[in-house]
């Protein structure tokens, strides 16, 4: 927040101490928004009124406020990136980005900032835009409530949403993000928050997080993306709040996450995807209080997940809670509420059953092994044996269980 | 024909066992549903009900069926008819009977709790489907066998096996079979196998149409997109097509050599 406000007031004070005005449309002073840009000083403000600019690219070099008065179009003719940034405290307000092209060789983007701080991208259009937002070692950057809509078709020949590579301090608010390569991507991004987005049908990942220590994403909606949300090779991040919708293919995932540690995964909804979180080498990360709602695997964590604690979560109507491929068990699961435990009783009325719980069950484990024995799920053979594993657990993990498993839903929000 | 599956059918509806049958529906259905909270449970616990029970039921009650009008039936023969139409008329009326039973008794629970206007209509219908099918086709096998054997205990013994057979070692042979061939790509020797058994394929396809989310993952996608397209419905329908009309088949072909 203090940070914001600096941020704010720095922004502030140097628009305001000498701002003068250069307006840009058809029957203004200028016509071409380039033309303007290099007769502003530093600090001043360039309105673009409604029109059709195609200047190909444009450098920013001096710290400037772009506005766009009822949505300008800037196109990129599908030969050009449209606004290249060269200087610190610039905004970008109110535009219609489209058309960048898609290019094999470089990394076209309707906003790109190289190497600045203090920049805020603010209420843009972005249609078709190859990569839409490309930040590369910025800092303090605020990128909110833009509305970005690729037409992505093969992950070959698209580019991300909003893409951040080194970066510090990003805010990344509001935005509307649809059919790129991945909605919203970061790598060697520290200390960033991405909250209330909204990431639908992205071909590869809704979220993309990779070697990005302290972030913090909460309150988004990642809906129906190829492969959910990834997040790699990074510690202590959050997730809060976030719902993790309908992510349904061979190798989609509500949340990937691959070599996590210290991180928190609380409050989310994870509904009708095929696995809703797939642990590979998480370390130290609580996993509390989510939904897990008619998943095909709730959670597949694998062997290599150790020191995790899974509490307080509901899983109701998962096909399969919990599967593992390892006959040993690292992590703490107590105190869910499993709507697949039907044996359970509570003679003390505590709200915890009295006898533990064990959500692995034999058939899982089994077609971690043999993918198309899948076709037996729900037949009365598998039923029968995972009744006698679950009496005598002979192959499954003997201490995967929850001691202390809920009478009844857990009451999250 | 007609003449036979009409008093067959009636002379049946009207039995206390079919009422039994009708009513113990009613009672799992609305237990069921009043017991668990959300549909989709009350759909999967339905589903192992019809894969199981019903074969269970319409194997032996089929069996019992014949042996107890034997004698009516070796009367009715003394007469100028077809044997061929007698007994298929018998078996129809009892098919349709359990069928009846079965669709009115699981019907009325589930349409009280609003189930057409949900969206698990289709799921529903291929319960009732598959429901019906294997009522057809047990009571078939069940028709066959004690026709082909006048010893009661034989039998029994013979339809409680091919129920077993049919729902549970089937399974266990399966898969054993997929994991001695686990190295290869067994997919579609799956869904072969699957197809061929009537309870394994009724239980496939409801099955789809539930654990969905969980089928798209893994390799377990062949199975949808075999069992999704017209081809392999048509192949499924087919399938269990076979299992009512070849043991019909038999019945007429048993009865036809048979020395009353």
């Amino acid at each position: 927040m203090i940070k914001r406000i600096i941020i704010y007031s720095t922004l502030f004070l140097s628009t305001s101490l000498n701002a003068s005005v250069l307006e840009v449309g058809q029957s203004k002073s200028y016509q071409s928004i380039s033309v303007a840009i290099t007769y502003a000083g530093p600090g001043d403000t360039v309105m673009v009124y409604k029109g059709h600019y195609s200047e190909g690219t444009i450098e920013i070099k001096i710290p400037i406020v772009l506005i766009g008065i009822s949505n300008p179009v800037l196109d990129g003719e599908n030969k050009y990136s449209i606004l290249q940034v060269l200087a610190d405290n610039v905004v970008i307000k109110g535009f219609t980005f489209k058309d960048v092209g898609a290019s094999y060789v470089e990394e076209r983007a309707a906003i790109r900032i190289f190497k600045r701080t203090h920049c805020i991208i603010e209420a843009n259009n972005l249609e078709n835009t190859f990569f839409g937002i490309y930040l590369e070692r910025c800092r303090d950057c605020i990128i909110r409530n833009n509305t970005i809509i690729g037409k992505a078709v093969s992950e070959m020949n698209s580019g991300n949403a909003i893409h951040l590579w080194y970066c510090k301090n990003i805010l990344v608010i509001g935005n509307h993000v649809e059919g790129h390569r991945d909605g919203i991507y970061l790598e060697f991004v520290d200390n960033s928050t991405v909250k209330n987005n909204y990431v639908v049908d992205n071909l590869r990942y809704g979220l993309h997080f990779m070697f990005s220590d302290n972030d913090l994403y909460l309150n988004n909606k990642f809906v129906s993306n190829g492969a959910g949300v990834a997040v790699m090779f990074s510690k202590t991040i959050r997730m809060t709040g976030n719902e993790f919708s309908d992510n349904w293919g061979s190798s989609s995932y509500g949340l990937l996450l691959k070599d996590i540690s210290d991180s928190e995964i609380t409050l989310n909804h994870f509904i009708s995807n095929t696995i809703g979180i797939y642990g590979e080498g998480v370390i130290r990360t609580n996993i509390t209080s989510n939904d897990f709602i008619r998943n095909g695997w709730a959670l597949k964590i694998l062997g290599s997940c150790t020191d995790n604690h899974i509490n307080r979560n509901n899983f109701l109507s998962n096909t399969f809670d919990v599967a593992t491929n390892s006959s040993r068990n690292n992590n703490d699961y107590d105190g869910n509420f499993w709507s697949d435990n039907s044996g359970r009783y509570d003679l003390n009325k505590d709200g915890i059953s009295d006898i533990p719980y064990r959500p692995v069950t034999l058939f899982s484990y089994m077609i971690l092994n043999i993918h198309s024995a899948t076709i037996l799920m729900r037949s009365l053979l598998v039923d029968i044996f995972n009744y006698a594993e679950k009496i005598a657990p002979v192959i499954t993990p003997s201490n995967l269980l929850d001691n202390k498993p809920k009478m009844k839903i857990i009451d999250n929000d | 024909m007609i003449k036979f599956i009409k008093y067959s059918f009636f002379n049946l509806i009207r039995s206390y066992w079919t009422i039994i049958y009708f009513v113990f529906f009613l009672i799992i259905s609305s237990t069921i549903l009043y017991f668990s909270a959300d549909l989709t449970k009350s759909i999967v616990s339905m589903m192992n009900i019809v894969t199981v029970l019903i074969p269970l039921v319409a194997i032996i009650f089929g069996a019992i069926f014949y042996y107890n009008s034997r004698e009516f039936t070796e009367l009715l023969l003394a007469q100028p008819i077809k044997r061929s139409s007698l007994l298929i008329g018998q078996y129809t009326g009892l098919s349709l009977s359990l069928s009846l039973s079965f669709v009115a008794g699981v019907s009325i629970p589930f349409l009280t709790q609003g189930i057409l206007a949900s969206d698990h209509l289709i799921d529903f219908l291929l319960i009732l489907m598959a429901g019906v099918c294997l009522s057809f086709s047990m009571s078939a096998i069940a028709f066959a066998i004690a026709l082909k054997h006048e010893d009661r205990i034989r039998g029994f013994s013979i339809a409680l096996f091919i129920w077993f057979f049919l729902a549970i070692l089937y399974d266990g042979l399966l898969l054993i079979l997929l994991i001695l061939f686990k190295d290869y790509p067994t997919d579609y020797l799956a869904i072969t196998v699957t197809i061929l058994n009537p309870v394994d394929l009724s239980r496939v396809m409801i099955m789809l149409g539930l654990d969905i989310s969980a089928l798209m993952g893994q390799t377990s996608a062949v199975f949808l997109k075999f069992f999704g397209t017209l081809k392999g419905i048509s192949i499924s329908f087919i399938s269990l097509l076979c299992w009512i009309l070849i043991p019909a088949l038999l019945i007429v072909k048993i009865a036809r050599k048979k020395d009353f």
